[in-house]
């Protein structure tokens, strides 16, 4: 697929998607839309349904009462789609590890390629995880 | 008749959260509004249980990355609460200081955001890009542009270095003049002003059956406001006016946000005044809690958030509860989005800045028969959310 991969690189588009978190990783993602980071320049879309998306912004724990719908949306996705885990709550889980209601094993749920730490991680550093990840689709 | 039922989420493009709404419609007209929460729901209250106070401070931070100081100070006023422990004066002003900037922040965001809704993208970059002077000062202050972890029993974590001093109250000066562009600008549109006069109105008699706080009972006529009637921190001796507006529609809650940036400015510069010339510590050694119950509130941007703590003099709270505003504000769709044309409920719904993460972090689940961990939750989710619905149909 190195051949896809290439053409999918030059104009990401982008689904965001919140499962369970504290809404700082999503307030920081719109955040990149906004003058200050316009990561539309770079040819980054946030588009309204997972259809279209190549790449999936995930944040957050994913908790009991969600993650069939997460499945479900990244099941509905169109292949190849790459899944970034935004944020310190999808790749180890922040201080909820103790929660009674967050699935276990997140990777079960929703194949996860990339994670981005932080809490919440800079907008900058989103912009350098998915520059990274072109990178890696270029090969 | 012919009604229709319209399902809005949990994913869906202009809710940055996820959420349900059901929304009954009869033609054109929203005759009945459900929503099903439990989506962000992570069981705060439980977790926050098993750690300690300064570790829950940090874990109460992320209930909601948008009031993220609102949770912390709540919760440590009502461990001071316990043991009527006093803060220091510097502390008292660094606290407050923050508070406000946090505001400034959110109803800044908010402003982006209801105007995205109504498809009036322009609104939406400028609030957001002269919300980014805010997120640096808080990067200056406190390390982080959100979840600041500034709050600590006894005081503050951080102090305001007197050399940055001036630097922010330069970038306050030059947020100040910004805001007043943005406020004419939307203050003058006929457009916003057709759109938005008269959409959603929450009578004064409805917000008080409802109990609704904060800035959607203050544009209904009701003078509630945490900050006055129960100072805390420096509250008490800073000068500021709390802003009250009659009509209750979209547009007053608009003004009134816009007005109430502007009554933060002004604290947060008496705040910076007076870091600029006391200089006492910023923190009290606290060695212990006595056992006891405590309760904290703090007008958070949103309205009250109120924090009840139970400790048995140990290092952790046995109890732990938490009552966010958005809790009692999103019941208020029932009276304000019937009978208003379903082009008008987006709007009327993002009008009481709900904040689900806020709302449904705690569902607080002892039961000494059960093990908590293997219990049936998505059970027990339904039934708060049927409780919650129950709650709403008055039932």
């Amino acid at each position: 697929m190195g051949w896809y991969n290439k053409r999918l690189a030059k104009s990401i588009w982008v689904f965001h998607m919140s499962a369970s978190p504290c809404n700082n990783c999503d307030i920081e993602i719109l955040d990149l839309l906004t003058p200050k980071y316009d990561i539309e320049r770079l040819g980054i879309k946030l588009v309204g349904s997972v259809r279209h998306a190549d790449v999936i912004l995930l944040s957050g724990v994913i908790n009991q009462k969600v993650a069939p719908r997460v499945k479900k949306i990244y099941e509905q996705a169109a292949k190849p789609c790459f899944v970034v885990g935004v944020g310190t709550c999808p790749s180890g889980g922040c201080c909820f590890n103790d929660s009674y209601n967050i699935v276990e094993k997140r990777e079960d749920v929703i194949p996860i390629d990339m994670y981005i730490p932080g809490c919440p991680p800079k907008p900058e550093a989103m912009i350098e995880g998915v520059a990274k990840l072109i990178g890696v689709l270029n090969g | 008749m012919n009604k229709n039922v319209i399902p809005v989420g949990p994913f869906h493009p202009l809710l940055e959260e996820a959420e349900y709404f059901t929304l009954t419609v009869d033609g054109e007209t929203v005759v009945d509004i459900e929503l099903d929460i439990g989506w962000m729901h992570r069981g705060h209250e439980f977790i926050s249980e098993q750690k300690t106070f300064t570790q829950s401070i940090f874990l109460v931070e992320r209930i909601c990355g948008i009031c993220s100081t609102s949770h912390p100070l709540a919760l440590v006023h009502a461990i001071e609460d316990v043991d009527n422990i006093e803060i220091p004066e510097r502390a008292a002003y660094i606290r407050t200081l923050i508070g406000e900037l946090e505001r400034i922040h959110s109803h800044l965001l908010w402003l982006g955001l209801a105007g995205h809704f109504i498809g009036y993208d322009t609104v939406w970059m400028w609030a957001w890009k002269y919300r980014e002077p805010v997120l640096e000062m808080f990067e200056v202050i406190s390390g982080n542009r959100n979840h600041y972890g500034m709050m600590r029993v006894g005081g503050v974590s951080k102090d305001v270095e007197p050399a940055k001093i001036s630097e922010l109250a330069k970038n306050l000066d030059m947020i100040q003049t910004k805001l007043e562009m943005i406020a004419k600008a939307v203050n003058d549109d006929p457009v916003l002003k057709s759109r938005l006069k008269g959409v959603g109105v929450l009578t004064k008699q409805a917000a008080i059956d409802f109990c609704a706080v904060g800035p959607t009972s203050r544009a209904s006529g009701i003078p509630a406001d945490v900050r006055k009637t129960d100072p805390k921190d420096a509250y008490g001796m800073v000068d500021f006016k709390v802003i009250v507006l009659q009509n209750g529609d979209v547009y007053d809650k608009l003004v009134l946000r816009v007005l109430e940036t502007f009554e933060s400015i002004k604290i947060v510069k008496q705040c910076l005044d007076k870091l600029a010339e006391n200089n006492s510590p910023i923190l009290n050694d606290i060695k212990e809690i006595k056992p006891g119950e405590g309760i904290g509130r703090y007008e958070a941007p949103r309205g009250e958030v109120f924090h009840y703590v139970r400790t048995d003099g140990t290092n952790r709270p046995i109890r732990h509860k938490v009552r966010a505003p958005s809790y009692v504000n999103i019941p208020t769709f029932q009276a304000s989005c019937k009978g208003i044309p379903i082009a008008d409920a987006l709007i009327t719904l993002a009008a009481v800045d709900p904040c689900y993460c806020c709302t449904e972090r705690s569902l607080k689940f002892i039961d000494i028969n059960h093990d908590p961990l293997k219990y049936d939750l998505l059970k027990i989710s339904r039934e708060k959310t049927e409780s919650f619905r129950r709650q709403i149909n008055g039932l």
